[in-house]
């Protein structure tokens, strides 16, 4: 059920000829109540997947606008009880959208894999990307997860190349996340002919579909990026907004994103 | 036959047991797997070995002296009591021997522009120099706390050439600099070696950062057989992230008479929530590229440490300490801030060589395992650091101006 949620939900917009929008947000920010409405109004506002992040102390992928996010949420006491509860809440009001949590390994090794993986499903969880889980030390989770119909989504850098980029897709279910830049997240802005080339030489060895992210702050950047693959996930860009000017805003950001992304030319 | 310890580990997948592994983005990925290839070739390669030997010899001071400190061994009456002295290295600590090696492998990658994470300075320092001496670009993350308290440092690596990036995340210590440090490297993965200065991180540099500093150990064994006939019945050093103290133990591994002691930094108390003591008061974990011990709270989230020492102000510990802790071949215990303070003054005043805080936190223990052991025991303490950096920190403590 859940894998398929997230295939159904790029077979859809592949239907039309579309890339498929995923919005980031950071669960806890600035507190449950508050992150809970903009992520149960992620997908009015045009979001066809959502990617919640998970706090963590020490995030070492993220640019300031994320780690501020997390350090706000840790602030305000989210636990990963809470992030889950949100994950519940969301898939109450939305049957049909993909969830997927994105965070670091050290919350949930400290759960346990299994027991993780468990009550990820129970809340409804459809996907997990873990950014320090190479596909070297991934076996355990990998394992929990596929005994819960979670998707384990790995992340594909510009690095990986030559024999490492097969290595990685093999056991890749959901969606191939291809990380634009080499950095942080919300840092310089992709090229749009590497992506494109990059996407290609991916979809040699997968037949997923292929998102796009880190860098895609704007309507703009995100309609070129959309006409070179599956999918547009934007994070830092939509945290910003939330925390400066609240949910409305966000929602409306979010709205022409989509709006950009589902336009290919 | 049983099994030596030596050579055995880490594992083909960079494992001591369930400890250590390679937790780190997929755009470092590449890297880290190449540096291991680099590495394993670079360690028995001996064009490296003679280039390292000339310039440990020439540039740094090695071999660093065997010192019976004897009116410590009688103030405290009962063992005899040696410093391994890598307080008198160049830059003053043990760190250059580890920065010299991965400076040269940097050169070997064709790299041109070196990063480093600093807690106490030495390790900035000795990359800051290793740098300077090779040529290279260098930028050093360090503390907004750090450098309030390591001024003297922070100067140095100035005058060195290297640029200092203050990090004010979290509590702006040596973890929080240690983020900011892997986050130039995956910004900058094409031209950057990341030089870490501890035995953690992910594989290959807790076994990279331990064979380089294992000189110390190899060097200690031989000087204390030539000097005393016999091996030590204990080996004492202070631990950060473990690197003295693994370079000092590692030749030692196989010797089981003798006696292995590992001194974390206790803080305010181990009962407070205020130390750095990761093997005493942590959970295995994921941090900075390796599972290892490490301080958190109970929902995964690394806690905040705290040591008057900024060299050991980590709430983590190098993967190969955590093996050796559980199956029980090394002893770890703890200092406190006063107690460290305390043996700064003391070591001072007896032996005229003003210690690091970090080793001070050592010679704490030291004391003990003295009276312990008796006349007839024999100690090597890694006297790793010198406390010139500190002597403004210690004033300050001690409520003096200067
Ligand atoms: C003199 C000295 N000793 C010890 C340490 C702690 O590091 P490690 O445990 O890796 O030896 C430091 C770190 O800065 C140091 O400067």
């Amino acid at each position: 059920m859940s894998i398929n949620r997230i295939s159904n939900a790029f077979a859809k917009r592949t239907a039309n000829n579309q890339s498929t929008f995923i919005a980031y947000m950071m669960a806890g920010d600035p507190d449950l109540a508050i992150s809970r409405e903009l992520l149960l109004g992620l997908p009015d506002a045009g979001a066809d997947i959502v990617e919640l992040g998970m706090p963590f102390s020490d995030p070492v992928a993220e640019g300031l606008t994320i780690q501020q996010a997390a350090q706000r949420s840790l602030l305000a006491d989210t636990k990963m009880a809470g992030v889950l509860s949100l994950a519940k809440d969301f898939r109450k009001a939305h049957p049909d959208t993909p969830l997927i949590l994105m965070g670091y390994a050290n919350p949930v090794h400290h759960m346990g894999w299994q027991v993780f993986a468990k009550a990820a499903a129970k809340a409804g969880v459809d996907g997990m990307i873990i950014v320090d889980l190479p596909p070297e030390e991934s076996d355990p989770f990998a394992k929990a997860l596929t005994e819960n119909d979670i998707a384990l989504i790995r992340l594909i850098a510009p690095t990986t190349v030559g024999e490492r980029l097969p290595k990685v897709l093999s056991g890749v279910s959901g969606f191939v996340y291809y990380v634009s830049v080499t950095g942080v997240t919300g840092d310089a802005v992709p090229d749009a002919t590497e992506v494109a080339n990059a996407v290609q030489n991916i979809k040699l060895h997968t037949d997923l579909p292929v998102a796009v992210g880190f860098g895609v702050r704007t309507p703009q950047t995100a309609q070129i990026i959309a006409n070179c693959t599956d999918g547009v996930v934007v994070g830092s860009a939509i945290v910003a907004t939330m925390h400066k000017t609240g949910v409305k805003a966000a929602f409306e950001l979010v709205k022409k994103l989509a709006d950009a992304t589902h336009c290919k030319t | 036959m049983t099994k030596k310890y030596n050579s055995s580990y880490p594992d083909d997948h960079g494992r001591f047991g369930d400890f250590g592994g390679r937790y780190v983005p997929e755009t470092l990925m590449p890297l880290v797997l190449e540096l291991e290839q680099v590495w394993k070739k670079a360690k028995t390669d001996p064009a490296f070995i003679e280039q390292m030997d000339g310039y440990l010899k020439d540039y740094v001071g090695r071999p660093s002296a065997i010192y019976h400190a004897e009116r410590l061994s009688e103030h405290f009456g009962g063992a005899k009591i040696w410093f391994k002295r890598d307080e008198l290295n160049h830059t003053g600590a043990h760190k250059i021997n580890n920065c010299l090696g991965q400076v040269l492998l940097a050169k070997r990658m064709g790299k041109t522009r070196v990063i480093a994470e600093t807690g106490a300075g030495q390790h900035g320092v000795a990359t800051a120099t290793v740098a300077a001496r090779f040529g290279l670009e260098c930028v050093v993350f360090m503390g907004a706390t750090d450098i309030e308290r390591q001024k003297p440092n922070v100067f140095r690596m100035k005058l060195l050439g290297a640029k200092i990036v203050p990090v004010t995340s979290g509590t702006g210590t040596l973890k929080d600099a240690m983020n900011e440090a892997l986050r130039d490297w995956v910004t900058n993965v094409d031209d950057t070696f990341y030089v870490i200065g501890t035995a953690a991180g992910p594989h290959p540099y807790p076994e990279m950062v331990r064979d380089l500093q294992s000189v110390i150990g190899r060097e200690a064994r031989e000087q204390i057989l030539q000097r005393e006939g016999r091996l030590p019945d204990a080996c004492v050093a202070c631990i950060g992230g473990g690197s003295n103290a693994i370079g000092l133990f590692y030749p030692f591994l196989d010797d089981k008479q003798v006696r292995l002691i590992g001194v974390e930094a206790a803080g305010k108390g181990l009962q407070t929530t205020k130390h750095a003591a990761s093997l005493s008061g942590g959970k295995p974990g994921i941090l900075h590229g390796n599972r290892t011990y490490l301080l958190q709270d109970d929902d995964g989230q690394i806690a905040d440490a705290h040591s008057i020492s900024a060299g050991l102000d980590y709430p983590g510990i190098g993967p190969e300490h955590s093996y050796l802790h559980d199956i029980g071949r090394v002893e770890y215990l703890s200092a406190t801030d006063q107690e460290a303070l305390d043996s700064f003054q003391l070591c001072t005043r007896l032996e005229g060589i003003i210690p690091a805080l970090e080793p001070a936190h050592a010679l704490a223990r030291v004391g003990d395992l003295a009276k312990e052991l008796g006349n007839n025991g024999l100690i090597v303490m890694n006297m790793c650091g010198r406390g010139d950096k500190d002597v403004f920190a210690v004033a300050g403590h001690l409520g003096i101006e200067i």
